[in-house]
This record gives C-alpha cells, structure tokens and sequence, in this order.
C-alpha cells in the first residue's frame, strides 16, 4: 500500500512539475511576440537582432525545460 | 531509466518511448568504461560527417562553388559572422573552438533523425561534457584575459545604492553557476522530449491498425519541425557559448 502511494506521488508530482511548462511557453511567446511587433514596426533593423531572439527564447525555454527535467526524474529516476 | 524495461508488443516492434535512449554495446553484452556503444558509434558518426562536409567542402576552391563547397562556406560564414556580432574582434580567436562545437551538435542533433539511429545528445553525459567544458574554458579565458578584474561581472557598479549592489551581487552570482546547467539541460531536455513524442505516437499507430495513417501523418509533421528544433538548438548552444565567451572577454557592465 505504501509502495503504491508513493508510485500515486510519483505521477501527481510528475503531471503538476508539467504546469511550470506553461510558464515558459507564455514566456517564449512574449519574447516572439515583443520581436514581431518591433520587427514590423522597424524591419530594417529586424535583420541584425534575431540573435537577441533567439537569445531571449533560450533563456526563456531554459526554465520550462527544468520543470521537465523534474518530471522526468519523478518519472525514471526516483 | 530504471522503469524503461523492454516492452514489446507481439509482432516485435519496439513502443515503449524511452526505450530509444538505452545505451547498448556495440559488441559483446557488459559495458565498462572502455566499451564502444551505439552513444559512441553515433558521435563517430557526427564528428566523421561534420570533417567530410568540412574537407570534401574545402578540397576544390573553386571560384564558383559546388554544393558541398557552398555548404560548408554557408556555415563557416555563418558561424564566423555570429562569433564577431557577439563576442567582439577579439572573441575571433576562438572561433575554431565554436564552430567544432556548433558543427558536433548540429550533425548529432540531424542524424539522430534517422529512423533507428541513436541520439548522443540525448543524454545528459554528452551534453554536459559539451556545457562543462564551455565553462570551464570561457572562466578561465575571462581570468587569463583580465585577471581578478573578472570579478567585475558580479558587482554591477551602475546599481544605485550599495544594498543593491550586495544583492545583484548574488544573484549575478548564482546566475552565473547555474549557467552550465542550464546550457546543458536545456540541449538535453529538448532533444530528449522531441524524440520521445515521435515515439509516443509511433506506439499509437502500432496499436491502431489501419487507423494508423493518422499517428504517421503526425510523425510526419513531428519530424519536420524536429528537423527545425534540431538545427535552433545547435544555433542556441553555439550562441550562448558566444554570449558567455563576450562576458568573460569584456567583464564590465
């Protein structure tokens, strides 16, 4: 019974750390959005700033990649 | 993976969708240190692919490029160019070193798109060795180059009050020793998701029979922007090894 609790934990603990995943996915978009919106304002200078785009996503993606991370340790690694 | 036992459906195909990522000898049935896998077949495989497109690319110099001659341009080009936008004149020197990895990464990340092959930077052991040794390489740069003026990228002088600076100084702090992690995990993690999705819905079409045409439309249009995520997350890498190469280069705010 216990052993079965836990194992329950593992998988409510794996599909909550999935919600952190939302979070980034509203951060890349704000990143992608902000980026459209200064590119069509300005698409002269939109050409030499993708790499602060990607940038910007990357560090953003970095955080929902860690709740991943939890998940997938709940998952295989506990 | 300590669930992720071999689990077959009767005709023999293969769905659990970790299963992907155990690593296997290449000869024999033990792993040591010392025994080549198929995680080791498959970096060979990357690194021989990225010196053939370099070496066959480079053979001609023809004044009018061939495809391959015009591949490998593109991407030295490419590369050579971002190294320069990010880290500076003096960020060039080490240009060598970001396009060996900017080439790795993206021929592991590509090839691991072939059905059946394996993925290295699926695992944490290969990413983190490529994250460590960015590490590792641009801290040591930074104190070579300016010495203990390095220390400069914590303490944030433009903060108004003294307070704040004590607690920039932290943050900077901690920000710059999850870098590693985050470099690492996050070429893990995508990787390792992408792949495991593919596979999730390659078990759904060995389940559904004639119905499976819909999980194979699906895998279809996965591996197209799995193609796309493979080459960004290469770009990613690389650039960030350019953003963290330029603060150990030039450590003021």
């Amino acid at each position: 019974m216990e052993g079965e609790l836990a194992a329950m934990g593992q998988y409510i603990g794996a599909g909550l750390a999935c919600f952190g995943i939302a979070g980034a996915g509203v951060g890349v978009g704000n990143v992608a959005g902000n980026f459209l919106s200064g590119a069509l304002r300005n698409p002269a200078a939109a050409g030499e700033n993708t790499a602060f785009f990607f940038i910007g996503i990357a560090f953003a993606e970095a955080l929902g990649i860690f709740a991943f991370l939890v998940a997938l340790l709940l998952m295989f690694a506990v | 993976m300590a669930t992720a036992g071999p689990d077959t459906d009767p005709t023999g195909f293969n769905i659990h969708p970790m299963d992907q990522f155990l690593l296997r000898p290449l000869f024999g049935d033990q792993i040591h240190w010392y025994t080549p896998t198929n995680a080791t077949l498959w970096m060979f495989i990357a690194v021989a692919a990225a010196t053939l497109l370099m070496v066959a690319g480079t053979r001609g110099r023809a004044l009018v490029p061939s495809r391959a001659q015009s591949a490998a341009e593109v991407t030295y080009g490419f590369i050579r160019k971002m190294v320069e936008d990010v880290a500076g004149r003096e960020g060039a020197k080490y240009f060598p070193y970001i396009l060996t990895i900017f080439l790795f990464i993206l021929f592991a990340n590509v090839l691991a798109l072939i059905p059946t092959s394996f993925s290295p930077t699926s695992h944490i052991a290969v990413t983190a060795t490529l994250g460590i040794a960015v590490f590792v390489t641009v801290t040591t740069i930074g104190f070579v180059k300016n010495g203990p003026g390095f220390l400069k990228l914590f303490w944030v002088s433009e903060a108004p009050t003294l307070a704040l600076r004590i607690v920039l100084f932290f943050i900077e702090l901690i920000s710059y020793f999850i870098r590693p992690v985050s470099h690492s995990v996050r070429l893990f993690g995508v990787m390792t998701a992408g792949h495991a999705v593919v596979k999730v819905f390659a078990g759904f079409a060995g389940a559904l029979g004639i119905a499976a045409i819909l999980p194979i439309t699906a895998i279809v249009a996965m591996l197209a922007l799995e193609l796309l995520v493979a080459v960004i997350q290469a770009y990613v890498f690389t650039i960030l090894t350019c953003v963290y190469l330029n603060d150990a280069l030039h450590p003021g705010h």
